[in-house]
């Protein structure tokens, strides 16, 4: 059995991998099948469409461009542009989403990562980040305004000095002051990043951000 | 056993002993060997490069800044996915037309599938690059996004959000078919061979299964079936088992398959060779979630990936001590021969990296060292320090055999050794040393830049080893190309350091 053809085949090859699969794969679904699985519609709350609403007040003419008016419909667009664009700029390499219980975190970041925050599908594949360079995102929401993002994406030494963050003109035609499509959504989303955590912000007592308005 | 070993006296070709045999020639395709090994060393150059250049962003010295085609984030995934699917799949599989026919006796399924998967695989390869670089640029389409909204489907025309499974979506049905078919073309020669099998079979065998699960697996529920935290332990499973259940057993495999044919002797221990293998397979895909401790994955099951962790060390080390007793009383091979002194050298790194595992998978040294270069340190290690440098030894006992001609310089050959092996060995060690700066400036509170800064002189020092590793790359690739076109040699390297079996 150990040194034949068909014990190799069958029992390590499939037996062994589908063992694993149960247990490290099939039994956190079944635990976690009954939770719904929110759509970028869903996920769209108040803090995020005051960003939102903001960008089309900073960047009129850039946003009508982009989005046209600042509707929940083009704001759950921008949230599924702007994760698609945070991962295939490989943003998740350098950046992680989850907060740990360990080492400070939550004193530096916020709130330890709950499963619920996961379920939903700008979560697919789930955004844990396997590497920090920069700061964990996970809370990052609301914690600065869209023109210090704005700026930052557009050449992040000019307000992070010594960040060895890329630069990403290509979200902007030509100058910060004029984020394209790409720009806006990509604000939009690392802005959505947290606003749905019932305490927040930290950083900034705007009653607009904070959703109270 | 017998099988084996009669296939180890033909290592320099038919012998007497084996009358009615097939011939070495009729059994091996020699030039689809040096194809995927081209193709291997193409890939092997361009992710080097990739890596060169996030390394040098992080040091400020990116000399194509706000480039979008050249972008650090893009290309930091073309430099591990070029590792794994371009170097390690095409060497792997190049090495493997040669091992399988002339272990089984059989010829592969069919030559011209062979070369349809040759072709293939390449596809797959550029394919994915190209979707890497460019999938960015162009996402920004009506009808994709039609089709996300729709499906409410991730839909990234670049990479997908698992890392080793960034192919894009548009990709993965074509390797699935590529990863099949290899699959048929090894195991219709394993399945006519007779009686028990080699070592090296049971690890082949048990990898063409495993390879094809797990990019099924891994590249289609996290992106299809399951979002969250269930599709973390998912990731989880899939950027361990690529590693163990692909790389590791082709690259044991062929060490079973290599030492015993240069050393001429057989493996020390037969029982050692069952438990390292029967081992590996139970407890290495027993342990995907340990790259995710701390998540919201249920607590119980972080534990036991944790402890089959420190499980799967004590097996890894039955085989690294099954292959040390081998060496023992042959020790002067480690120093004069080369593809020997390749493979121990990464079997030392391999017991390293184990070692280093099955401490730092705990939860005392994660809360430390996760997030942080210790880990980067780690999968260079791994990748670089033994399977790459498995595949230099094996590329370096090949070569000859499929060029007919000896290594054109012998110095090249040592240096593209030290400045491999070396380079490698300051990597690891500075982004180890890193990776502790780096937890405990993050514990610690301070400003996020007092961790970035202070990774400097780290990041520095590392651009510098990966510069001796491209250094000894290219040594390798123009020794290669004066060998390949006969140039005449002042300074050979002779058979006998190139592996030539020793009685």
């Amino acid at each position: 059995m150990f040194e034949s053809k068909s014990g190799i085949f069958f029992i390590a090859g499939i037996g062994f991998f589908l063992l694993a699969f149960l247990g490290n794969g099939v039994v956190p679904m079944i635990m976690y099948k009954d939770r719904h699985e929110q759509t970028a519609e869903e996920v769209v709350n108040k803090r995020v469409m005051a960003q939102f609403r903001d960008l089309a007040q900073r960047y009129p003419e850039s946003f009508q461009n982009a989005f046209g008016e600042p509707t929940e419909e083009a704001c759950a667009e921008a949230l599924r542009l702007g994760r698609q664009l945070y991962v295939g700029e490989g943003c998740w390499h350098c950046h992680s989403q989850f907060v740990r219980p360990v080492s400070n975190e939550s004193r530096r970041f916020g709130p330890v990562s709950k499963s619920e925050e996961y379920d939903n599908e700008l979560q697919r594949p789930v955004l844990f980040g396997t590497r920090r360079v920069g700061p964990d995102l996970s809370r990052e929401g609301g914690r600065r305004g869209n023109d210090w993002h704005a700026v930052h994406f557009h050449k992040p030494q000019v307000v992070s000095t010594d960040s060895p963050m890329p630069e990403y003109p290509w979200f902007f035609d030509g100058s910060p002051d004029k984020p394209n499509r790409r720009g806006i959504a990509v604000m939009t989303y690392i802005q959505w990043l947290g606003s749905w955590l019932k305490e927040y912000p930290y950083y900034e007592e705007l009653a607009e951000v904070k959703g109270e308005q | 056993m017998t099988r084996g070993a009669s296939a180890h006296h033909r290592s320099d070709g038919p012998q007497a002993g084996d009358a009615g045999a097939p011939s070495h020639d009729d059994l091996v395709d020699e030039k689809i060997i040096v194809c995927y090994y081209v193709a291997a060393l193409t890939f092997l150059t361009i992710s080097m490069l990739a890596g060169l250049l996030v390394a040098l962003q992080l040091v400020h010295w990116n000399p194509f800044k706000g480039t979008e085609l050249l972008s650090p984030g893009r290309w930091r995934m073309i430099h591990t996915n070029a590792i794994a699917y371009g170097f390690l799949a095409n060497a792997f599989l190049g090495t493997l037309h040669w091992a399988v026919p002339r272990l089984t006796f059989h010829k592969v399924f069919s030559k011209p599938l062979s070369w349809f998967i040759f072709g293939a695989w390449q596809v797959v390869v550029l394919s994915t690059a190209f979707g890497i670089v460019l999938g960015p640029t162009f996402q920004d389409q009506p009808w994709i996004l039609a089709l996300a909204k729709k499906w409410h489907l991730p839909m990234n025309l670049g990479a997908q959000g698992l890392e080793w499974g960034e192919t894009p979506f548009w990709i993965d049905p074509v390797a699935l078919v590529g990863l099949a078919l290899v699959a048929v073309n090894f195991m219709v020669p394993i399945g006519k061979s007779k009686g028990p099998m080699y070592v090296s079979l049971w690890y082949f065998m048990a990898a063409f299964v495993w390879t094809f699960l797990t990019y099924a697996m891994g590249n289609l529920l996290p992106e299809y079936a399951v979002a969250g935290t269930s599709a973390g332990a998912i990731g989880g499973l899939f950027i361990h088992d690529l590693v163990g259940l692909f790389v590791t057993p082709l690259g044991w495999g062929l060490m079973y398959y290599f030492v015993p044919i240069i050393l001429k002797k057989p493996i020390w221990s037969h029982g050692l060779s069952l438990v390292g293998f029967w081992g590996l397979a139970f407890f290495y895909p027993l342990q995907g979630i340990h790259h995710f401790l701390y998540t919201p994955i249920p607590m119980f099951l972080q534990y036991g990936a944790v402890i089959s962790t420190i499980a799967v060390e004590l097996v890894v080390a039955t085989v690294v001590i099954n292959f040390f007793g081998t060496l023992v009383g042959r020790g002067k091979e480690f120093f004069d021969n080369l593809p020997i002194r390749y493979f121990y050298t990464g079997m030392v790194f391999y017991f390293i990296t184990c070692f280093q595992c099955a401490l730092q998978v705990t939860f005392t040294f994660q809360k430390l060292i996760h997030f942080t270069d210790w880990v980067v340190g780690h999968a260079h290690l791994v990748m670089f320090g033994v399977f790459s440098l498995w595949l230099f030894g094996i590329m370096t006992y090949l070569f000859p055999r499929l060029l007919g001609r000896p290594w054109w310089s012998r110095s090249l050959c040592e240096y593209h050794y030290w400045l491999s092996a070396g380079g490698l060995f300051v990597m690891f060690l500075d982004l180890t040393l890193a990776g502790i700066f780096q937890g405990y400036y993050w514990s610690s509170l301070q400003p996020w830049d007092a961790s970035t800064n202070g990774s400097q002189p780290f990041w520095i020092t590392r651009v510098f080893a990966g510069l001796a590793m491209f250094a000894g790359l290219l040594c390798f690739l123009v020794n290669l190309w004066m060998t390949a076109r006969g140039a005449e040699a002042t300074d050979p390297l002779p058979a006998r350091a190139a592996g030539t079996p020793t009685a």
